[in-house]
């Protein structure tokens, strides 16, 4: 990561590993993070049982050494089914926090570069996102315009884009003074080069929190939209259709309920812990605010 | 202050002016035919030219939206396609599972969030902050809706002390309404009450670390009332605005939370309004909602007034 030295608070690069292998949160987070993005990496080339094949006659068991984590009522490995649902959780939400980035980054620094009236307007229309319960509007968009991870994608993108921007403007804004930003503008710098050059370098670590924090939410809200059928479509697996499918099978089978939920807590527990560890490295001023 | 919350509302009422434009424009462009869907798919084609005629649908789409604003605004949302009932009855219905919904869900949250958060303060860094820390950094991962489910499985299946969904409306008595509302609102307050403790736990250590709060120790001032009493006001302002974003987010939270309970609250209402394309009651609710978003803004900005005295002659 490239920090300007100018900045106070910004790491020494030296000393950046020993504080990682120090800070509990972000070990915790990133060991937690990495295995769920291995098990469904893993999931491409290799999962227990073929989640395609359905063998009614295990349909419903619990748990064994056949299938760890018991079968669903279609007689479908849990384990398996869980793996490749954190492939779909995953692509939602880091897709969803590009989307949120490259849309609301531009338009937050750029409201900071320029101030007046487009930064007015730009954050006015930001409050306007914001007043709109954002899970209904999900709920409407993957409702209406048919549900699908790609759907669901694009509505849980759209309400990271004013997250980003606020937080890319207040980064911005709070750069724009110093004395290196002065220089530049001194020697000839239009506003565009000046953000892409020392601006945006400066704010990645900022954005880099925020975008963990998106990706844990957007792994609820994929969550919450695939519980309602408005996410991936099956017979992809998801994690919360996956509890809609056990909620009426409880009496039979609670751990249908149990597992895929468990996955859902891990999954952003890890991404929170590794939020956390990172403000915490990148930003020691952050970690005396809180 | 007086001309800081005109220009507040003034800010809220443009709010509102382009939300529902954008409401309006969104639901205009989905395909499907209001008329069609009253009358159903053998509808007479005379009948069915009547009716849209009756409902206003062959007027340009301008005068239509000035219609339904305007009767917005004296109570009138327009007239449900499915149900064939005003959707301001329908609402007014189902505001009454939800909202209660979302206030004992408030409650409960605040009401375990404030007290864990100025304990876990008060003792920074001792094994007991962690631990709470700990299981608030938990609480936050659990999605509503599944805790819901392990709720459902543990009292309604297993001890069988509640009903697992349903409710029986508010003329069945007061408790027997209440009791089915107790398990959504605890599963709705719990993840937001892990959030909120720990806003307040980190709202309290900036103000505890105040030059005046040691001034008030070191006059010999009760550890607990300079908690409580100093500290606690100071640090309600993030507090305040947390729980103002968090009444939103309830109220239309809990459209997930009243399909695992079958509820019939606004969430239940307004997702099977969209399942069934009746577009004029996805408006009314969108909008009820957005406009609960903005007046709750601006009523945590006056809040941040009482609690903060300099506000009340700064902006």
């Amino acid at each position: 990561m490239s920090m300007d030295p100018t900045i106070p608070g910004a790491p020494p690069e030296r000393g950046f590993l020993r504080l990682a292998l120090a800070n509990r949160s972000f070990l915790i987070g990133c060991a937690i993070t990495l295995a769920v993005a291995g098990l469904a990496l893993l999931s491409f080339f290799w999962t227990p049982y073929d989640i395609t094949h359905l063998t009614v006659a295990d349909r419903l068991k619990g748990l064994s050494t056949n299938h760890p984590l018991g079968t669903d009522h279609l007689g479908r490995d849990i384990l398996s089914m869980i793996m490749i649902g954190a492939r779909n959780s995953i692509a939602v939400a880091i897709v969803a926090v590009l989307i949120g980035m490259g849309i609301g980054v531009p338009l937050g620094a750029w409201a900071a570069a320029r101030g007046g009236l487009v930064d007015e307007v730009l954050m006015r229309f930001n409050d306007l996102v914001f007043a709109f319960p954002a899970l209904l509007s999900a709920i409407m968009i993957t409702a209406i315009f048919g549900p699908g991870a790609l759907n669901a994608i694009i509505a849980i993108g759209i309400f990271n884009v004013p997250v980003f921007a606020r937080v890319a403007r207040a980064g911005a804004l709070s750069i724009w003074p110093r004395e290196f930003i002065l220089a530049a503008r001194a020697a000839g710098k239009s506003r565009t080069l000046i953000t892409i050059e020392h601006i945006l370098p400066n704010i990645t670590a900022l954005l880099l929190v925020q975008g963990t924090i998106q990706f844990a939410l957007g792994i609820l809200a994929e969550a919450g939209l695939s519980y309602l059928g408005l996410g991936a479509q099956p017979p992809m697996p998801s994690w919360g259709r996956m509890l809609f499918e056990a909620q009426t099978r409880m009496i039979v089978a609670p751990h249908l309920a149990l597992f895929p939920g468990l996955a859902i807590v891990v999954t952003v527990l890890g991404l929170n812990l590794l939020g956390d560890g990172l403000r915490d490295l990148l930003d020691p001023r952050l970690r005396r605010e809180r | 202050m007086i001309a800081y919350l005109i220009k507040r509302i003034a800010i809220g009422l443009v709010t509102l002016a382009v939300a529902s434009a954008v409401v309006f424009c969104v639901l205009e462009i989905v395909p499907g035919d209001p008329a069609l869907l009253m009358l159903g798919m053998n509808a007479e084609p005379e009948a069915l030219a009547a009716l849209r005629d009756e409902m206003g649908l062959n007027q340009p789409v301008l005068l239509r939206y000035v219609d339904w604003v305007s009767g917005m605004m004296v109570g009138d949302f327009g007239r449900s396609y499915t149900y064939s009932s005003p959707v301001i009855d329908l609402i007014a219905e189902r505001v009454l599972v939800s909202l209660p919904l979302a206030l004992m869900a408030l409650f409960l949250s605040t009401a375990i969030a404030l007290p864990v958060g100025i304990f876990s303060a008060a003792r920074r860094g001792k094994a007991a902050d962690t631990m709470v820390m700990g299981a608030a950094q938990v609480g936050v991962a659990i999605p509503n809706f599944w805790f819901a489910l392990l709720l459902i499985y543990l009292f309604a299946v297993w001890l069988r002390l509640v009903p697992a969904g349903g409710f029986p409306g508010w003329g069945a008595g007061v408790w027997p309404a209440v009791k089915a509302l107790i398990m959504p609102a605890v599963a709705l307050a719990l993840p937001q009450a892990a959030i909120l403790a720990r806003v307040t736990r980190s709202a309290m250590l900036e103000v505890l670390g105040e030059d005046y709060i040691r001034t008030a120790r070191a006059k010999g001032m009760p550890r607990r009332i300079v908690l409580w009493h100093h500290a606690l006001r100071n640090a309600l302002i993030p507090v305040l605005t947390i729980l103002g974003l968090q009444f939103a987010f309830l109220l239309a939270g809990t459209i997930i939370i009243e399909n695992v309970f079958y509820l019939p609250g606004l969430g239940r209402l307004v997702f099977q309004a969209i399942t069934q394309r009746d577009l004029i009651v996805v408006e009314g609710v969108m909008m009820l909602l957005v406009a609960t978003v903005v007046l709750v803004n601006i009523l945590v900005d006056i809040g941040y007034a009482i609690v903060d005295p300099r506000l009340r002659t700064r902006r």
